[in-house]
């Protein structure tokens, strides 16, 4: 296996005459922290599908953790962690009950799950929480914890869609704490975002405009190519030549 | 009289338990832009449902135009346009038909109040035989907004119109708004996005339930109680943490680009920044002192007094 974490060679989805994401060519390094954007309909949750294994690409090819998107989607699958804003965790179990779930899941034996289990809600500052209902918890912490249940196997990458949204300014930044960490820890991050700040904290970024990968490169290469200071901007300017949203 | 006045509203949720909305009061005028900004769960959906008389408060009262909303509920219904956070337009009837529908129901026609929404409807009248589920996320809000204003109201409450909304939309929509003030229309609009906030006449800060400020944004900005630097390095996660580590530093935290921090001793912040550039010698380092944003303001503000231990720091 080589030291790329994604791999993707002219990757195609389409349904019926609907490109919906259209030779997109890019790789993402081992413990880079990589940002996905793309104004709405882009192409972005059709892309991320086909990288976590979710949905077979119309052509194209495409490796995560070093397997093949058409022939190992198991192995992806066990080799990922999946976040959303939207869907994360079980409301109406504990977050003790949350953490032995997806442990169980990923196939981490009992102790294993009891050691790092007990990690994660002592890191997180939750050890009195840990018997109360996920859905008692203010949203910011339920989003840490999210994200903690998501690399909790220790996966080679962890994929987040929009893992800030609706969050105040300084559990985000909390979040983004937790992002730095697991990258530090050798986890490659891929990450999709409306705040153009965050964009910023990417190593490098792409942004995906009518299922076309129309820029890839570091915040501050994009900066100076499109002669502006703001990563708004760069957004902008690229977004606004869309013609699907 | 103002357009909307709230005095000490109270709303709570589960027994008591969850306080959604504390003790709140401020008011919007006459043809204002009035920005309510904080994040999810802070209380403006239940502060927008009080006002737009779908909900009752427990304590206190609120007033649109002039009219309570508990006792004058009719006249309020009839006045304002409500488009609330979640897409509430009936997903299987066209653009058309709901337009006309909602035109239908306030008992006016859409050819009467047509210039208010001419500007905004062009932009979707190619697709005014598409069931409204069928839409994007930008034309989908589009819609919405001309619904809320197709029976010319006075006041316009709008929930979190840009919410997951895509950069490019969002500048649309808040253009789109800014015509909608010359035309009188008071507007009390929310946003979790703090770069925003700049665009309102005034705006509150809202967490937890607690309004922190009420205020135009530069007297916001201009009332941050410290100097701000931003600074930047090759390795900033290592600067981060070796500056947050420091005892010189007040507070520190990432953004964008750059760090923000301010310094313990305020009043000698370029002398200090000399010394930590020399301390951690970091590479390709930077540091510049800059104006305050309103995220700035809305963290300074939520980091102090008790708010930060409700937040479940």
């Amino acid at each position: 296996m080589n030291n790329k974490a994604i791999t993707c060679n002219k990757l195609t989805k389409q349904f019926g005459g609907f490109k919906a994401v259209d030779q997109i060519t890019f790789d993402v390094d081992s413990g880079e922290i990589f940002g996905f954007l793309g104004a709405n309909g882009a192409g972005k949750t059709t892309a991320m599908r086909m990288l976590c294994g979710l949905s077979y690409p119309t052509s194209g090819e495409a490796t995560v953790a070093g397997f093949n998107v058409y022939k190992q989607q198991e192995k992806i699958k066990a080799s990922i962690g999946y976040m959303s804003q939207k869907f994360s965790l079980y409301e109406n179990l504990t977050v003790y009950e949350n953490i032995e779930f997806y442990g169980g899941v990923y196939g981490l034996s009992r102790p294993e799950i009891k050691k790092r289990g007990e990690n994660v809600v002592s890191t997180l500052g939750l050890t009195n929480e840990a018997k109360k209902l996920v859905g008692e918890l203010p949203l910011g912490w339920k989003q840490k914890l999210a994200f903690s249940v998501a690399i909790f196997h220790r996966p080679k990458i962890v994929f987040l869609d929009e893992p800030t949204g609706g969050v105040d300014p300084v559990t985000r930044r909390q979040f983004w704490d937790l992002i730095y960490e697991a990258a530090a820890d050798g986890i490659t991050v891929f990450v999709t975002t409306h705040y153009m700040d965050e964009a910023e904290y990417c190593n490098r970024i792409s942004v995906m405009v009518d299922g076309r990968m129309e820029a890839l490169d570091t915040p501050t290469n994009l900066k100076k190519k499109f002669n502006t200071h703001s990563m708004d901007d760069v957004f902008y300017q690229l977004a606004r030549k869309a013609e699907r949203s | 009289m103002p357009a909307v006045t709230l005095k000490n509203i109270v709303k709570t949720y589960d027994d008591g338990k969850v306080k959604a909305v504390n003790n709140v009061s401020f008011d919007v005028e006459h043809g204002e832009l009035f920005g309510l900004i904080g994040p999810d769960g802070a209380g403006k959906t239940s502060i927008f449902r009080i006002l737009t008389t779908v909900l009752l408060a427990e304590k206190g009262s609120a007033a649109v135009e002039g009219h309570d909303v508990v006792k004058d509920y009719r006249w309020i219904r009839n006045k304002v346009g409500y488009m609330p956070g979640k897409f509430s337009l009936y997903q299987d009837l066209t653009v058309a038909e709901n337009l006309h529908f909602f035109a239908t129901i306030f008992n006016t026609t859409i050819e009467e109040n047509y210039d208010l929404i001419k500007d905004i409807y062009d932009q979707i009248k190619p697709f005014s035989n598409r069931p409204a589920g069928k839409l994007s996320g930008g034309m989908k809000q589009k819609l919405a907004l001309c619904c809320a204003l197709i029976h010319k109201p006075v006041v316009l409450f709008l929930d979190e119109p840009t919410t997951g909304v895509d950069v490019v939309s969002r500048k649309e929509f808040w253009d789109m708004l800014k015509r909608l003030k010359k035309q009188h229309i008071s507007i009390l609009v929310s946003t979790p996005y703090m770069d925003e906030a700049s665009l309102c006449d005034r705006i509150a800060l809202i967490q937890n339930g607690n309004i922190m400020s009420v205020d135009t944004p530069q007297n916001i900005i201009d009332s941050f109680p410290a100097h701000l630097y931003a600074a930047r390095a090759k390795d900033i996660y290592q600067l981060l943490k070796n500056f947050r580590a420091d005892q010189a530093i007040e507070s520190c935290y990432a953004f964008g680009e750059y760090l923000h921090l301010t310094l313990k001793d305020d009043d000698n912040g370029d002398a200090i920044l000399k010394e930590l550039a020399a301390k951690y010698n970091p590479e390709d380092f930077e540091a510049k002192s800059i104006t305050p944003t309103i995220e700035d303001s809305f963290i300074r503000l939520m980091e102090s007094g008790e708010l930060k231990v409700e937040s479940g720091k």
